[in-house]
């Protein structure tokens, strides 16, 4: 057994999960809000990627703000996306509506191809030093960048729903939208922020994924690892995402352990996920944390 | 409560306010999916600072009335077809549920409707969200917990209240909106005589201190005229009778359909009574 392999990889794999579950999270908001099966979800992290890497490379404007200008980009995108493609399917059958993300994922691939080529570009470079070290330990900076901005993130999920005005009423929405109506609430409003908070937040995985890996199509691979994180969470708990994300982060790097150590199969790392799904699906359909109703009347 | 004196039914000049009302819903239809008629020409008005009730069987149309006023008959695929809405003296029909909010009208829908996953006072957070004055919001919070205390100590998650609380909750929420009308549907169902003793006693209370003005439904006529100054009777999408909650009480058919006094079996209907007679308003 080699024992720092071992660790190395249940670090990438808490590093990883963390983004799935940045995305998952993600995924459970559009789905909660606006009933929506967002299957592009992997294409947002994927677009914002390359816009941010447009910004960087293509004006050379200082990171912060490319940073920044991608987010604006992103809300903005979102909110389009929902109101010129979604809110006329408002009242469709779901597969229907599914059809339609799973269109806007195909699209949105090609389109990023064309746009941007097929090859994996680099970031340029953001940190002035490549490694930090914790606890004695050398760390890679975007690594620890990318921890700190998932655990972030979820604060900021955290506070929002439970603290803020809008927050409580996406929950109210998600709940009931007759009632959120009657509280005041503009549903169309609620759908249409949700899908801008989406879009941004994933950019924002996807722009530390580019940043460690480079911007490829391949990026939007999170986006498919996703949903054996949100079956495994159970597909309307937001709590469930994130947790679901790490577990399968933590599961297949524990099974390219496994893989590397003794089966050598190859490729584990890739399939587990889905084994994983499938097997939730079988034994817990709800999820970890899927909501039965409180029955209660 | 009005003084029980002129038992003055339908010519409603008598309790027919001498300013302009709160509300005035004029002779409106309503539709629901493009064909079902619910509503023919129904009016009413409610002054301000008043209790009014609106009573009649189920299925009358009295939900859909509510509906009809605070816009949320847009979520059920209804519209109203024809009439207005005054509200201020300024038309509200047509308008978006969330816009009739902010204007002052506040619906407390039938079955109590609170937002189980979330906590009491979540749910009272919400109630505020139109408001604009959000630093009063925590003030307000303390005042409806001094109308229903037991709420202040349920600390957990709304769906595992009692009835009563529920109830309690949802009209704690409608404060929270400060609005002008609220809109209550059924306010009693399902709860003990004590609890609807108790959450009758607090609505009139809320308008003794308040000064808010309430549209009142309910199964529970008895109650509801005791609480309300005047009252509007409907079958089949039409008012049939009113008059001040008094005369109401007093009146015989009222008691034989409402206050359960006895009665033949053979009158099913206001129609077969011989002292009805429908009244014509708008024709
Ligand atoms: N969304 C809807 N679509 C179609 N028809 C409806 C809808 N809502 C109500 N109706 C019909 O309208 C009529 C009046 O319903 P409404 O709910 O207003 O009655 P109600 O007086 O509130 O009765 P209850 O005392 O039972 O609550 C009923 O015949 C009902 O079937
Ligand atoms: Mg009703």
């Amino acid at each position: 057994m080699d024992w720092t392999l071992f660790l190395q990889l249940m670090i990438n794999g808490l590093i990883v999960g963390a983004l799935y579950g940045v995305v998952a999270m993600c995924f459970v908001l559009i789905y909660k809000a606006s009933q929506v099966v967002n299957f592009a979800q992997g294409e947002f992290v994927l677009i914002g990627a390359w816009v941010c890497w447009f910004f960087l490379t293509k004006y050379q404007i200082p990171f912060v703000w490319g940073f920044l200008l991608t987010l604006v980009f992103m809300v903005i995108f979102g909110i389009l996306i929902q109101v010129v493609v979604l809110r006329p399917m408002i009242g469709e059958p779901v597969i229907s509506v599914i059809m339609v993300t799973i269109g806007l994922s195909i699209v949105f691939q090609a389109l990023m191809k064309w746009a941007f080529g097929v090859f994996a570009q680099p970031f340029p470079p953001i940190f002035e030093r490549e490694s930090v070290a914790v606890f004695g330990l050398e760390v890679r900076t975007v690594y620890l960048v990318s921890l700190l901005v998932s655990v972030g993130i979820m604060a900021g999920f955290a506070y929002f729903f439970k603290a803020t005005r809008m927050g409580l009423a996406m929950r109210a929405t998600a709940f009931d939208q007759q009632v959120a109506q009657s509280l005041g609430i503009s549903i169309r409003s609620v759908f249409a922020m949700a899908w801008a908070i989406s879009a941004a937040v994933s950019a924002v995985a996807g722009v530390v994924v580019g940043v460690v890996n480079g911007v490829s199509s391949a990026l939007s691979f999170i986006g498919i690892k996703v949903f054996p994180a949100v079956i495994l969470g159970g597909l309307d708990s937001i709590v469930g995402g994130v947790l679901g994300g790490i577990i399968i982060g933590l599961v297949e790097n524990l099974a390219h352990f496994v893989d590397s150590q003794w089966l050598h199969w190859g490729n584990l790392i890739e399939v587990v996920p889905f084994w994983v799904l499938i097997v939730i699906l079988m034994i817990k359909p709800y999820g970890l944390f899927g909501t039965r109703d409180i029955e209660r009347v | 409560m009005t003084a029980a004196a002129e038992p003055a039914l339908s010519p409603s000049a008598a309790a027919a306010p001498s300013a302009r009302p709160l509300l005035a819903v004029n002779n409106i239809e309503v539709v629901y999916a493009d064909v079902i008629l619910v509503l023919r020409g129904l009016s009413l008005a409610v002054p301000q600072g008043q209790i009014v009730a609106l009573l009649g069987a189920n299925g009358a149309g009295k939900s859909t009335t509510l509906k009809a006023i605070s816009g949320l008959l847009k979520t059920e695929d209804g519209a109203i077809t024809r009439g207005e809405v005054l509200f201020d003296g300024q038309p509200v029909h047509g308008l978006e549920p969330e816009a009739i909010v902010r204007r002052g009208i506040f619906q407390v829908m039938e079955g109590r409707r609170i937002i189980a996953d979330m906590t009491c006072l979540e749910n009272l957070r919400l109630g505020a969200f139109t408001r604009r004055d959000r630093g009063q919001v925590p003030a307000d919070i303390d005042m409806v917990y001094q109308y229903f205390p037991r709420l202040k100590e349920r600390t957990g998650l709304a769906g595992y209240l009692s009835g009563g609380e529920q109830q309690m909750l949802a009209i704690g929420r409608a404060l929270m909106a400060k609005p002008k009308l609220i809109l209550m549907d059924e306010p009693s169902m399902g709860l003990s005589p004590f609890l609807v003793q108790e959450v009758f006693h607090i609505i009139r209370q809320l308008v003794s201190d308040l000064g808010v003005t309430i549209l009142l439904v309910e199964q529970n006529a008895r109650m509801a005229l005791q609480v309300a100054s005047y009252g509007y009777i409907m079958e089949r999408g039409k008012v049939v009778l009113d008059g001040t909650a008094a005369a109401l009480a007093q009146n015989e058919d009222v008691k034989e359909f409402y206050l359960g006094g006895g009665g033949g079996e053979d009158r099913k209907s206001f129609k077969n009574l011989k002292s009805y007679k429908r009244r014509k308003r708008w024709l």
